[in-house]
């Protein structure tokens, strides 16, 4: 008999448990091969069997013996995430993890007096998305006629850059009656509306990187959609920054500053310059905390990419020095632009905060005319490293900042001089484009995805509880680890085709949302398009409710 | 639909002739309506071409208001007119009790005033007698301009030119410029002022059609301008605009069609002018607009212009004799008013084109 002992951590307290069946395993150990996290493991247990020979029962204990299982391990660093790579593997679906619905992790995870740390996004209430109550409701029928998605030309570009108001605009008449520039403009890129967003080549591992890298220029390149790539905070190859791909890559400067040292090395030898500069105040998947890159995914040339010893890598909250939104559009224009003599567009990147607005008038206010692009990143944006309790407790929904971020602009006569960019969360059910398309009625110009491209590559997480183990540089996609090991399981043309296809998809999937309600360009603020079928939503956004 | 119709003429023209004209197509418009605007005035208005008219319809209340606001601002009446209407049973108009055309001289103070101080003084009087006659409807200020009368009416169109005694050609009332609409606005409610044609400050426009981005206009236009006001139809926004290039940022005329109507980005990019052209898109993306729509405009110096969408999904065809140029939905209305002209030259303009009409008849069409 075994002494009951409640304090010690069974398979049966954990998220996920693993469901084995004997009688189909053949013991070819792939499951334990695969799994990165040493969740299951090959072990021997005792059995023995009783018979009764006779008419009567008589029983008689037979042989004792040994049987090789697998079994779970019950610790919590080594507890299974439900990733699911040991049903991949098993050739005979011996194999697969069920979700504990009477899990005590939450309680005990906290060992060692350590926050729980985890990657993806907010698991909380991940289902009930605002997103969802908005229906593209003012259909072309009688009054107007819907047009062809098919058949007519549609115009899917979204600005990346400071916009002059017409009166401040340097022109003139000439004499010929035509208008001309006297000074050039201010830097603005028209860009696809779908950024790939913000992840760091330390976040990704490099093939990954590599995949998202190949996906834009194939799309730039093959399929004449300007996509643009940010690449998050951590700078990026040599190889990349002297190539003419420069030209669809978003710079993103952080406040831990990694990898500027060989991006403002490399200056003199670019062909091309970036798309554009991203300057990241905050992320909305931890909003109010800095990057975090664990020391286990800091690899050698993660080191050398961000010039940086092996250990945990936190960037700052603040940007530092900096305590002031008009310090931070000094900042931009004292570095960045100069930086590439103003001929690239700067942009700011906050979490979604209540105070987004203030922040945006502030912006709309900047006399220099320098601030290229408000991103705005909210409360289901994704990220490679994030105390859980930053994860699903903070952070604002981006649909109502977006609206009213738009809103505020305008009031002042001001909407569309300072682009707005919406993420987080968007291509959550995955459809990015319902998504982008309902954000970009509510006074988007565009969006960024990054969470939506990590599950076209393969990831296996989800927003309910599912891996989110991007922190542990154990990653059993090898998309988010620097093991070399692992990183060689992820096919890169395959991830990188299926990042292609899915933003072809979704090309064609603005084009059937644009043409039901007859615009040929992209509806932005164009509100009375959407009906909620929520009252309180309906209400905030200022959108009619429909039932 | 609405259908909508123009006479620009070398004589001066009597109202019959526009409801001639649009009498033939009244199987699109639903006879719900009459509104016109007539400029560059001959008649009774001939000898006042320089002092501003006003165009407004109310109660007694109304009238007693508005004069004594005129008064009180030191305007002048120099001329007051009113048709001679002609009250039959079974007519089916929406009647109010006066119909007044009032020409003003300006206030002792602006006799000698710049000509921009002028037109400032009468836009914010037109808006102030808007405003203090809005409430309950009791009266309607649809312009004051020198030289521009608005007439309009809920109603048959045939019905109200039998009230006003429109039917009857006369020399007493007339124009060279009349522009014209039989259909008050069924997509939203019926107000007088949503009925086109639109006139701000020497700008006057109608449409066909549908202006899918209207909200997206009314919110940009609203904090361009104090006479960017109403929006009782998605079709004011195409006004407004034309008169914020025009009139407030002075930009050459073919910039409209550009704005509204900008060049697809592929398009653009081939231009030599794709500089100019992209700064024009990226500043100005919630003028322009979507949806199907024709659009007449006049210009204060008289021109005649028509636009379309960029898809060309609503109708229009100009026709000339030579002596009168006409713009109409339906070339069935031009077969009535101009039976003579050579149907070979008629035009029926593109998405991209831009038709202008200047003084001498001379229509020219450009590319955008």
């Amino acid at each position: 008999m075994e002494t009951v002992t409640v304090n010690e951590l069974t398979a049966n307290d954990l998220p996920w448990r693993i469901e084995w069946d004997p009688c189909r395993c053949k013991l070819c150990g792939s499951c334990v091969a695969a799994c990165t996290f040493r969740a299951i493991h090959a072990a021997v247990e005792a059995r023995s069997y009783i018979y009764s020979p006779g008419d009567m029962p008589t029983p008689v204990e037979g042989e004792r013996y040994a049987v090789p299982v697998i079994k779970q391990t019950a610790t919590v660093q080594n507890h299974c995430v439900g990733c699911g790579l040991c049903e991949k593997t098993c050739p005979n679906s011996a194999i697969r993890p069920r979700r504990n619905a009477d899990s005590r992790w939450e309680i005990f995870a906290r060992e060692g007096g350590s926050p729980i740390k985890r990657g993806g996004r907010a698991n909380l209430n991940a289902s009930d998305r605002t997103f969802d109550k908005i229906v593209v409701g003012r259909i072309s029928q009688m009054t107007d006629p819907s047009l062809d998605a098919e058949r007519h030309t549609f115009d899917i570009l979204a600005p990346f850059g400071r916009i002059l108001p017409a009166d401040k605009m340097p022109l003139s008449v000439d004499p010929d009656g035509k208008l001309k520039l006297d000074k050039p403009l201010p830097p603005v890129r028209w860009i696809y509306p779908l950024i790939f967003g913000d992840m760091s080549i330390g976040a990704l591992s490099p093939r990954a990187w590599e995949a998202v890298c190949l996906a834009a220029a194939c799309l730039n390149e093959k399929y004449n959609l300007p996509v643009r790539m940010c690449s998050g905070e951590g700078g990026m190859p040599l190889r990349l920054l002297k190539s003419k791909y420069l030209k669809y890559m978003i710079l993103q400067i952080a406040s831990g500053h990694f990898g500027w040292n060989r991006i403002v090395k490399a200056m003199p030898e670019m062909q091309e310059d970036p798309a554009g500069i991203l300057i990241k105040i905050g992320q909305g998947a931890k909003p109010g905390d800095g990057g975090l890159l664990m020391a286990a995914k800091v690899a050698p040339h993660i080191q050398a990419i961000r010039g940086v010893p092996k250990s945990d890598l936190l960037s700052p909250p603040n940007h530092q020095g900096l305590y002031s939104i008009e310090e931070s559009v000094q900042k931009m224009f004292l570095s960045m632009n100069a930086a590439f003599k103003f001929r690239v567009p700067v942009g700011i990147k906050t979490s979604a905060t209540a105070s987004s607005v203030s922040i945006y008038n502030n912006l709309l206010r900047d006399p220099y005319h320098i601030v290229g692009g408000y991103f705005i990143d909210g409360l289901y944006g994704g990220t490679g490293a994030a105390n859980e309790v930053s994860l699903d407790h903070t952070g604002h929904p981006i649909v109502s900042k977006i609206r009213d971020c738009y809103l505020a602009a305008v009031t002042q006569g001001r909407q569309g001089q300072i682009p707005l960019w919406g993420a987080g969360g968007v291509g959550m059910t995955g459809n990015a484009a319902a998504d982008a398309f309902k954000l970009i009625c509510l006074g988007a110009n565009g969006v960024s995805v990054g969470k939506i491209l990590l599950q076209l590559m393969g990831c296996v997480g989800n927003d309910h509880g599912r891996c989110n183990s991007c922190n542990t540089g154990l990653c059993p996609t090898g998309i988010t680890t620097q093991d070399l090991k692992l990183v060689r399981r992820l096919d890169v043309d395959k991830a990188a085709q299926n990042i292609v296809d899915y933003v072809l998809a979704f090309d064609q999937e603005m084009r059937k949302l644009m043409a039901p309600i007859g615009n040929s360009s992209l509806p932005v603020g164009r509100s009375d398009a959407l009906v909620a079928t929520d009252k309180a939503v309906a209400e905030q956004l200022k959108i009619p409710y429909a039932c | 639909m609405c259908r909508v119709g123009a006479l620009k003429s070398k004589k001066y023209t009597h109202p019959s002739k526009v409801l001639y004209l649009m009498l033939p197509q009244q199987k699109g418009h639903d006879n719900s309506g009459f509104a016109m605007v007539m400029q560059d005035l001959g008649g009774v208005f001939a000898p006042y071409k320089k002092l501003p008219l006003l165009s407004y319809a109310g109660n007694s209340a109304s009238v007693e208001k508005i004069h004594n606001y005129m008064q009180n601002k030191g305007f002048t009446l120099r001329f007051e007119w009113s048709p001679q209407t002609k009250p039959q049973a079974g007519l089916d108009i929406a009647l109010l009790e006066h119909y007044n055309f009032e020409v003003y001289d300006y206030p002792a103070g602006y006799q000698n005033a710049e000509q921009s101080a002028k037109e400032n003084l009468l836009t914010d009087t037109r808006l102030a007698l808007r405003a203090l006659t809005a409430e309950n409807g009791s009266a309607f200020v649809y312009s004051f301009w020198p030289d521009v009368l608005t007439l309009k009416e809920i109603g048959n169109p045939a019905d109200i030119g039998v009230y006003f005694n429109l039917w009857q050609e006369d020399t007493d009332f007339c124009a060279k410029i009349i522009t014209v609409q039989c259909r008050q606005n069924t997509n939203y409610a019926i107000v007088r002022y949503a009925a086109h044609p639109f006139f701000l400050q020497g700008y006057t426009v109608l449409a066909n059609g549908e202006n899918t981005f209207y909200v997206k206009n009314k919110e940009f236009q609203s904090s361009l301008h104090r006479g960017y006001i109403g929006f009782e139809s998605d079709s004011q926004c195409f006004l407004y605009t034309l008169h914020y290039l025009q009139r407030e940022l002075k930009w050459p005329l073919e910039y409209y069609k550009h704005v509204i109507t900008p060049l697809p980005f592929q398009d653009l990019l081939q231009r030599e002018d794709k500089n100019v052209l992209l700064a024009l898109r990226q500043s100005l993306p919630h003028l322009e607009i979507n949806g199907p729509n024709t659009i007449i405009g006049v210009l204060p110096d008289g021109r005649v212009i028509n636009v379309n969408d960029s898809k060309k999904l609503r109708p229009i065809v100009v026709g000339s004799d030579g002596g009168t140029v006409a713009l109409s939905s339906e070339v069935c209305g031009l077969n009535v008013v101009l039976p003579d002209r050579d149907q070979e030259k008629d035009i029926y303009p593109n998405e991209r084109e831009m038709i202008v009409v200047d003084n001498n008849l001379e229509v020219t069409r450009w590319k955008q």
